[in-house]
């Protein structure tokens, strides 16, 4: 089915976006997940793999200086393809704000979702491009 | 920094980051959340503006993980707000913080259709994408009309149809009828001719989601598919801003190669061959470049390019190209191309001819099983489990070994099933298994099951070659100073069976074992004493001549357990004393615990069971549909002497303890030593497999000998003075005479003739269950499933099958599961292998609970002979040679029948094809004669030719001559008796019915396929 989590963690393991798809977690539930994968990944060296099982989810994962950026998926994705949007999203992130940086997104967590929302529905992709994706951002902000 | 508009989010923001401590951060978070809480409370006429910031605030602080209970109505009111940012805020938010079935989703139902059929774009957009996050069933009913439209609407924009897709994709999910309609898979297949590669992109998903669960209606769909991939293979018409460093959407790309892995097969020449160009140039065309993103999706295309052509288990050329390519990658140095090439080369086991080459990278993938990475490791794991055969099993498996010693305690547990699994189902001999078990508790005792050692016992029980091997190295391991207390129970168990086969060995007289096990009797628990006091009964029982210091020494041991905490060794401790009292009958009572019925391996069971991952999941099951050529079946074909052949053959799953007794009852009946007698009780805890383990002694909990706990004790003793002959019949008759209160509400014999004569239909049906049966046949291999359908609304419980196989015919059934839950229905496949031609039935013994109710049925299965033949049509040239060649009996037999069922020609040209005779008419000049030939299927005899000619007189029609010929003397008689029978005894509704093409065969229609009641139905 596809995408369940995206997942924007620092390297102090705080949780900078959020977003679930298909997935009915409590809150416990939730923090407990999330703990667990912050615990995994965060303690791999770049020499290792850019995946990692964990319960019945893959997670792929990608780091970007101080930011982790997770996806969760099940087992019928394409690992590399999804290592590779996540990239897309930095790039997409980038393009906007101009050189992204973790405040970027902490203080822009409104425009962060509004491009995943753009990127991801219902834990598929449904849009790959930059222009298309920002444009809704770009509607708002000439909105306001 | 600050956010325009926004500014008191991005100082909430700020002081939440500037916080020293959790504690600091709780604080201000709960001041945030009072103050929206009062202002969402006291401020009525909050502007959208205020509302907008304050649900920001909420997200915030919900994704940080702390509870928001509050303002989900301000967040969904929102949604009605009529300015676009306000809208956008009340959308996103509310797709974040509620779920499908929350009660205020409901409210904006209305809101959200006049969004989605209404003119503007950007509110389309944003409706449809929370109903494609969050929508359930009330929207998929009120809106999938209007989402339908828009995604085929012309006058539509990409932008929205793109929504539209995945918002379908969504209700479809939370009601497959929305896409059950006239013409729906003519227009999924216009819109793959989509030019738009946005909307491309969404539509793709949805129609993987459609084409994975019904394959059939899609097939139109499939040249499509391939021409978009030659589209973007070839980099045609693909804008600038859907390509991905250079290569045209990797995502569409891979998702289309992944829903052409849902079609088990390309008919059609033409676009056979296109799609093995594309692949083809992706096989080839992919090298390793400089930039690690376009690299990366390269290879994405690549890997899923290989699953492909896997699936399609494409020409020998292209399948071994792939084989190189994975063996190229599970030597690079590149982690992720590594973990994906050893997570491919696992899927690739699925095809039988390339595991040879596979086994030439098992070094390789060693190194790999050492990596630092614990994905690759797993991976490697996984791989190596699933490459494991009888030619490499002594490798990998000591190669496991080694590596537990270092194994994170992640993998531990893992990694120590899977080498007892393979060592069971691989060992080249049975030392050699034993050394593994042992071996496995030694290093690794915390991660070993119970089930690990169970199952070992059950082995060295079932051989007696095996036994003394077995007792000496439990014997070498008690010498360690320092052990794990499964290896004390596991070597307490076998010395105490087998302590008598060491006797001359040096440091293993009676009194030297008892010494060396006592010694780790102090730092034992509970349930390891209870086996170690058993150890001592029997240790004293083989103690010949008398030891009288060893006899003090057990029984004081004995007496100083009366009085222990634990009731079971207290009750142990009392009934060994007064056994030891009984003289002569002790030796009865303790004797050697008998043969272990042939039983699936629990490891198996769990590893089946077992929470792990999909790919690791398949591999698991690959291993487990292979033929067990393993010594398991080495026990099986061993003869063993004092059991009847049923226990020795038959496949018998035991899904409680109480088959066990069932089993045991047989085996029971057929062994002179009064085991039935062996009463001693011993530690019965929850755990089943215990209770398989020590099975035989759950006889004192059958009906028949069953007394309440506080009589037990008392009654133990007269059990045991009771003669083995009259105790086991005592319980025999429990089992056979229990009277079923249900009644069968179909004619079983009737359905059982009718199924002789198709491979689908009701086999057995009463008030609480129906028992369906799906055949396939092919050549010698047959395959059923049993379908057991509760009719009830209250669960199925103590379901058991057990199969009594006749001698011709191998079986395994699979689990079948404990209880059927209400309205439900399980399938338990059942394999076949027929050996040789016999007419002989195998039989289903099935029962279950209801209420109070216990139903016992047996049920024939219609794996006949004629199952097993396949039609064929030869020319009269041919039939004469060999009709002629084949001169008189035993090849050749004779026989007039009368009393025959009056059956014209036709009619009987009809009952012949459903038996697998090809009618080949032409050959015989005599138009009232019939000539038919078939091909009959045995692992024995491979293919035999079968002639068959019957020599009607028109006049009487009760009368025929039957001649048969094969290459088999048995087939040849077993085929004619067979067929007579049919001739003879034709149920006469049947006969029509089965000829009638309205019957249907198996209109189980894909859609319905999830729906056991329609199933069911559909096999009526």
């Amino acid at each position: 089915m596809g995408i369940r989590f995206v997942l924007l963690v620092n390297k102090q393991g705080q949780t900078r976006l959020a977003q679930y798809y298909a997935e009915h977690l409590t809150l416990d539930e939730r923090r407990a997940l999330e703990g667990e994968i912050v615990r995994k990944c965060l303690a791999r060296t770049d020499q290792q793999c850019s995946f990692v099982e964990h319960r019945n989810y893959k997670i792929v994962y990608r780091r970007y200086a101080s930011l982790f950026f997770l996806v969760g998926v099940d087992n019928d994705e394409n690992e590399l393809a999804i290592l590779e949007f996540i990239h897309l999203f930095v790039e997409t992130m980038d393009r906007h704000f101009g050189n992204v940086c973790e405040l970027d997104i902490m203080f822009h967590l409104e425009k962060a979702h509004f491009m995943l929302e753009e990127m991801v529905m219902n834990g598929c992709i449904v849009e790959t491009s930059k222009s298309n994706i920002l444009m809704p951002i770009q509607l708002m902000d000439k909105a306001s | 920094m600050a956010l325009t508009g926004m500014r008191g989010l991005s100082v909430f923001i700020s002081d939440v980051r500037n916080c020293q401590n959790k504690e600091q951060e709780r604080l201000r978070v709960d001041k945030e959340l009072g103050n929206i809480r009062t202002r969402f409370k006291n401020e009525k006429a909050l502007t959208h503006y205020k509302k907008k910031k304050y649900v920001w605030k909420m997200l915030y602080i919900y994704m940080l993980g702390y509870d928001v209970d509050f303002g989900h109505m301000e967040a969904v009111s929102l949604i009605s707000a009529p300015k676009y940012p306000e809208k956008q805020v009340g959308y996103i938010v509310t797709s974040c913080l509620l779920t499908e079935n929350h009660e205020f989703l409901r409210m904006v139902i209305n809101t959200v259709r006049n969004d989605i059929i209404g003119r503007n774009e950007t509110f389309q957009c944003l409706a449809l994408t929370m109903v494609g996050n969050i929508g359930g069933k009330e929207f998929s009913e009120s809106l999938a009309t209007d989402v339908q439209k828009l995604l085929v609407s012309s006058s539509c924009r990409p932008l929205v149809r793109k929504k539209a897709a995945l918002c379908l994709l969504r209700l479809y999910r939370k009601n497959p009828d929305v896409v059950n309609i006239d013409g729906w898979s003519d227009r999924m297949s216009q819109l793959l001719d989509e030019r738009d590669l946005g909307v491309l992109t969404s539509v793709m998903s949805l129609f993987v989601a459609l084409v994975s669960n019904n394959v059939e209606a899609y097939w139109n769909c499939l040249p499509k598919c391939v021409k978009i991939l030659e589209r973007l293979g070839r980099n045609q018409d693909v804008p600038q801003e859907y390509t991905y460093h250079g290569i045209p959407s990797p995502w569409i790309q891979v998702k289309t190669m992944r829903a052409l892995q849902y079609f088990p097969t390309i008919e059609d020449p033409n676009t056979k061959r296109a799609l093995f160009e594309v692949l083809q140039r992706i096989l080839m065309g992919t090298d390793v470049v400089k930039n690690v993103n376009k690299n990366n999706a390269a290879h994405a295309i690549l890997f899923e390019a290989l699953a492909l052509v896997v699936h399609l288990d494409a020409e020998k050329e292209m399948m071994s190209q792939c084989v190189a390519l994975l063996g190229k990658f599970v030597a690079v140095r590149e982690p992720n191309i590594r973990y994906l090439g050893l997570e491919n080369m696992t899927r690739m086991l699925l095809v039988s001819d390339v595991q040879d080459i596979i086994k030439s990278h098992q070094a390789q993938i060693i190194i790999s099983l050492k990596d630092p990475d614990i994905s690759i490791r797993r991976r490697a794991l996984d791989l190596l489990y699933g490459m494991c055969d009888v030619t490499n099993a002594k490798d990998i498996v000591e190669e496991l070994l080694q590596y537990l010693n270092t194994a994170d305690f992640a993998m531990r547990e893992e990694l120590a099933l899977k080498a007892a699994i393979l060592a069971e189902k691989f060992a080249p001999d049975l030392s050699w298994y034993v050394d593994v078990i042992l071996q496995l508790i030694d290093k690794a005792g915390d991660f070993v099951s119970d089930d690990i050692w169970y199952r070992v016992v059950q082995f060295v029980t079932n051989n007696e070659d095996l036994q003394p091997y077995a007792a000496t190295k439990a014997r070498e391991y008690l010498e360690k100073p320092v052990l794990h207390e499964t290896m004390v129970k596991v070597s307490a168990y076998l010395l105490g069976e087998y302590n008598h086969l060491l006797a001359r060995r040096t440091g293993c007289t009676p009194k030297e074992i008892f010494i060396i096990i006592n010694e780790k009797l102090p730092t034992v628990t509970t349930s390891t004493v209870a086996i170690v006091l058993s150890t001592y009964a029997k240790i004293l029982m083989h103690n010949h001549p008398p030891d009288p210091e060893l006899q003090e020494q057990i029984w004081s041991i004995f007496r100083k357990y009366e009085s222990y905490i634990d009731v079971e060794i207290q009750q142990r401790a009392v009934e060994y004393i007064a056994l030891c009292n009984k003289g002569a009958a002790l030796v009865d009572v303790l004797a050697e615990m008998p043969k272990f019925p042939e039983r699936q391996s629990a490891l198996l069971k769990k590893a089946e069971v077992a929470e792990v991952d999909t790919a690791e999941q398949s591999a698991i099951r690959i291993r487990s549909q292979q033929q067990t050529s393993n010594a398991l079946v080495v026990t099986d074909q061993r003869p063993t002497e004092g059991s009847l052949p049923v226990s020795q053959l038959g496949v018998v799953r035991m899904p409680s303890g109480k088959m066990d007794q069932t089993s045991f009852q047989d085996q029971g009946m057929t062994k002179e030593n009064g085991v039935i007698t062996e009463v001693v009780p011993q530690d019965v805890p929850p755990a089943d497999l215990l209770g398989d383990l020590l099975g035989p002694l759950a006889i004192n909990g059958s009906p028949a000998t069953a007394v309440p706990v506080e009589q037990r004790n008392q009654n133990l003793l007269s059990v045991v003075e009771a003669t083995p002959e009259a105790a086991g019949s005592l319980a025999l008759t429990t089992v056979d005479n229990q009277p079923n209160s249900i009644q069968p509400i179909v004619n079983i014999a009737e359905r059982f003739n009718e199924l002789c004569l198709k491979d689908s239909g009701v086999l057995y049906e009463d008030l609480h269950i129906q028992i369906g049966i799906k055949a396939e046949w092919q050549a010698h291999h047959g395959h059923i499933v049993l379908f057991l359908g509760n009719k009830n609304t209250s669960p199925l419980v103590s379901v058991q099958a057990l199969i009594l196989p006749p001698t011709h015919l191998k079986m395994e059934l699979s689990l079948v599961p404990e209880t059927v839950p209400p309205r439900a229905q399980v399938q338990c496949p059942l394999e076949f292998v027929n050996l040789r031609a016999s007419r002989d039935v195998a039989v289903l013994d099935f029962s279950y609970k209801f209420g109070t109710a216990m139903v016992y049925v047996k049920l024939r299965l219609p794996a006949v002979i004629n199952k097993f033949l396949q039609p064929i049509s030869v020319t009269a040239e041919e039939f004469f040679a060999q009709w002629k060649s084949l001169s008189g009996p035993p090849l050749k037999l004779q026989e007039v029948l009368r009393g025959v069922k009056p059956l014209s020609l036709p009619e009987m040209a009809n009952l012949f094809t459903s038996l697998h005779l090809a009618v080949n008419p032409g050959i015989d000049t005599n138009p009232n004669n019939l000539i038919a030939c078939t091909t009959f299927y045995s692992e024995s005899t491979r293919a035999t030719l079968c002639l068959i000619r019957v020599e009607t007189d028109p006049s009487d029609r009760t009368q025929l001559r039957i001649t048969i010929a094969s290459g088999d003397p048995t087939l040849t008689f077993e085929l004619k008796e067979s067929i007579k029978e049919y001739l003879v005894n034709i149920p006469t509704q049947t006969s029509s019915a089965v000829v009638a093409p309205s019957q249907p065969q198996s209109p189980v229609t894909p859609v319905a396929y999830n729906d056991p009641g329609a199933m069911l139905a559909g096999l009526l």
